[in-house]
C-alpha cells in the first residue's frame, strides 16, 4: 500500500487581497498543484493562531497565510496585528521544539495571481519534500 | 517628602513589626482597608484577606512563604467592575504586582484609589510543604526568613521561585526592602512614587538611608545571581520538552481539566474559547478525528489547548507558577510556559508588569518590524 505522500496545505486568504489574486490565477487558467485548501478569511488579522494550529495538530503537512501588503490592508492594520501573531506562533512552535516552517505567510495583493500561484507551487515542492506531519500519527493529541 | 522609613523590631518578630506598620495605615486614615495575607484559622496556610478593622491585623502574615492564590486574580475580581470607593492598600509580591499590571493594561483591573505594597520576596513553598513546615515549627516564616538570609539557597522553595528574575517589586508605591538585610533588626520602607511618600509623610517616618544602600548593592547581586540561574534553567528545559514526542509525553498525562488555566491571572476570558460552542462537538465528529488516525485519546484537543494557551497568553507570563500548582497530575506546566514566554518576551524586548506605560505587544505594532516572519 505505497500511497505516495501528497500534502495537504490548508491556506488562509483574505477576501480582499490574497483571495482576489488566488481567483485571479483561476481565471487566468494558472496551473499550479491542487494540494491547497483555501480558507477565505476577511482579513489576515482575523486569523487567531488557534485556528493554524487545529490545522497543524489535525496533520495538515503545511499552512499558508496570505494577506495584503503592509500598509494595503482593506482594514488600515489588521495585517500588522497578523504579522504579530503569526510571529508569536513561529516562536512557541519553535520553542516546543516543532516544525515552524509548516507555517508559511506571505503578503499576496489582490492583482499578483501569479505571485499567489507561485507562492502555492514553491511551498508544496517545500512541503512535499519535508514529508507528512508526524503530529498526524500521534493519538494523545 | 519622606523617601523611605525603617520599621524597628523587636525579639526578632518581623511580622508584628509589619502588623504594626499596617494598622498605622489604618488608624491615620491613610487607607481605609488592606489586602493582606493572613494566617487562616488552623494555621495550615496564609491566604489573603481583607480587612477593614485595625483590630483585625492580628493574623497578618505577609512574608510568609507561600502563596495559594495569585492576588492579581482576587484584585481583578474585586476592581474590574468598579474601583474601591475606600481608598485601599494591597501588599503583593513582585510576581503578584507584575500580573496585576497586565491585568490593568488588558483593563481586567483597577488600580484607582489604590496603594500597591510590593514586598521583596525570596521565594514562596508549595503549600502542603508550606503545612508541612507550619505544623513542625513555631514560626514558618521566622525559619524561612533565617534561612533566605543565610544566602545558600533552599531546595524546598518552588523551582519557579528559584529562578524568578524579578524578586523586588518594579512599580509598588512603596516597598517592604528584605533583600541584603537582617529582618530581625529592622525593616525597610521605600516609597517609590508620591503616594508612597505622602504615606510615609502622613505616618511620620523616617530613617533608613544607609539601609536602603545596603539593600541596593544585594539586589543587583541578587537579579545578576538569578538571571544566571534562569538562564541556566531554561536552557536545561528547552533539552528536556522541546520536540513532538517530548512535549506529547509531557501532556499524556493531561485531563484538560483547565486548572491551570483558572489559576492563571492573565487568563482572564470570561468565556475560553475551549469553553465555547466550538467544542460542543456532534459524536460523528469525534468519530471523524479518530478516522484520521485510526483512535484518539479522549479527552482530545488537549495540547491544542495548551499551544493556543500559550499563542493567547505567553507574552504577559509572569512565571508566577500558579498553573503548575493548580495541576492535579503535577505536569511541569510552569516551566514549559516560563519558557514560551521567555522567548516571545525576548522577541519583543518586553518585560511583563514593568510598566504601565509598555504597550502590550499584541495590541500593537511597528510598520517596520519581523521582516523574517513575513517573506513579502
Amino acid at each position: 500500500m505505497a500511497e505516495e505522500y501528497e500534502p495537504k496545505i490548508v491556506g488562509f486568504m483574505c477576501q480582499w487581497c490574497t483571495g482576489t489574486a488566488a481567483d485571479m490565477a483561476g481565471t487566468a487558467r494558472m496551473q499550479y498543484p491542487p494540494n491547497i485548501r483555501p480558507i477565505r478569511v476577511m482579513c489576515s488579522g482575523t486569523v487567531d493562531p488557534v485556528y493554524v494550529l487545529r490545522a497543524y495538530l489535525d496533520g495538515a503537512d503545511g499552512i499558508l497565510i496570505g494577506g495584503c501588503h503592509p500598509g494595503d490592508c482593506h482594514y488600515v492594520s489588521g495585517n500588522y496585528k497578523a504579522r504579530r501573531k503569526i510571529a508569536i506562533l513561529k516562536s512557541v512552535l519553535n520553542t516546543l521544539g516543532l516544525e515552524d516552517d509548516r507555517v508559511m505567510a506571505r503578503w499576496i495583493s489582490a492583482g499578483e495571481g501569479k505571485k499567489y500561484a507561485d507562492t502555492v507551487t514553491e511551498f508544496t515542492k517545500e512541503i512535499k519534500e519535508k514529508g507528512p506531519n508526524p503530529i498526524g500519527e500521534v493519538r494523545s493529541i | 517628602m519622606a523617601k523611605r522609613a525603617i520599621l524597628e523590631v523587636s525579639e526578632g518578630q518581623a511580622e508584628v513589626a509589619l502588623r504594626a506598620f499596617l494598622k498605622q495605615l489604618l488608624d491615620n486614615n491613610v487607607v481605609e482597608a488592606l489586602l493582606v495575607p493572613q494566617v487562616v484559622e488552623g494555621g495550615k496556610n496564609v491566604a489573603q484577606g481583607l480587612v477593614t478593622a485595625g483590630d483585625s491585623l492580628d493574623r497578618a502574615d505577609p512574608l510568609a512563604p507561600v502563596m495559594p492564590v495569585n492576588s492579581a486574580r482576587i484584585v481583578s475580581a474585586m476592581t474590574k467592575k468598579s474601583p474601591p470607593s475606600r481608598k485601599m492598600a494591597i501588599v503583593l509580591r513582585p510576581c503578584e504586582l507584575r500580573a496585576l499590571v497586565e491585568l490593568v493594561k488588558l483593563k481586567q483591573a483597577s488600580l484607582e484609589n489604590i496603594v500597591t505594597i510590593g514586598v521583596d520576596c525570596f521565594g514562596t513553598y508549595s503549600m502542603n510543604k508550606y503545612a508541612e513546615k507550619a505544623a513542625s515549627s513555631s514560626s514558618a516564616t521566622q525559619e524561612f526568613l533565617n534561612k533566605a538570609s543565610e544566602g545558600n539557597g533552599d531546595a524546598d522553595l518552588r523551582m519557579v521561585c528559584q529562578i524568578c528574575e524579578y524578586p523586588v517589586p518594579l512599580t509598588s508605591d512603596l516597598t517592604i526592602g528584605l533583600v541584603g538585610l537582617d529582618a530581625n533588626k529592622g525593616i525597610l520602607v521605600e516609597a517609590n512614587t508620591p503616594a508612597g511618600e505622602e504615606a510615609l509623610e502622613k505616618l511620620g517616618l523616617g530613617g533608613g538611608d544607609e539601609l536602603a544602600q545596603k539593600r541596593e548593592a544585594a539586589v543587583s547581586r541578587l537579579l545578576a545571581d538569578r538571571r544566571k540561574k534562569a538562564e541556566e534553567f531554561l536552557e536545561q528545559t528547552r533539552k528536556e520538552v522541546s520536540g513532538l514526542d517530548k512535549l506529547v509525553s509531557i501532556f499524556s498525562t493531561c485531563i484538560t481539566c483547565h486548572n491551570c488555566r483558572t489559576a492563571c491571572p492573565i487568563c482572564y476570558c470570561k468565556e475560553c474559547f475551549f469553553d465555547s460552542p466550538t467544542f460542543e462537538m456532534e459524536a460523528d465528529k469525534y468519530l471523524r478525528q479518530a478516522d484520521k488516525r485510526g483512535a484518539i485519546k479522549m479527552p482530545t484537543d488537549t495540547l491544542l489547548f495548551h499551544i493556543t494557551r500559550m499563542n493567547h497568553m505567553g507574552v504577559s507570563c509572569v512565571g508566577c507558577g500558579s498553573c503548575e500548582e493548580a495541576c492535579p497530575n503535577d505536569i511541569p506546566v510552569a516551566k514549559l510556559f516560563r519558557l514560551v514566554g521567555a522567548d516571545l518576551q525576548k522577541l519583543f524586548e518586553y518585560v511583563p508588569g514593568r510598566s504601565l506605560d509598555d504597550e502590550l505587544p499584541l495590541t500593537t505594532f511597528r510598520e517596520e518590524e519581523l521582516t523574517q516572519v513575513v517573506e513579502d
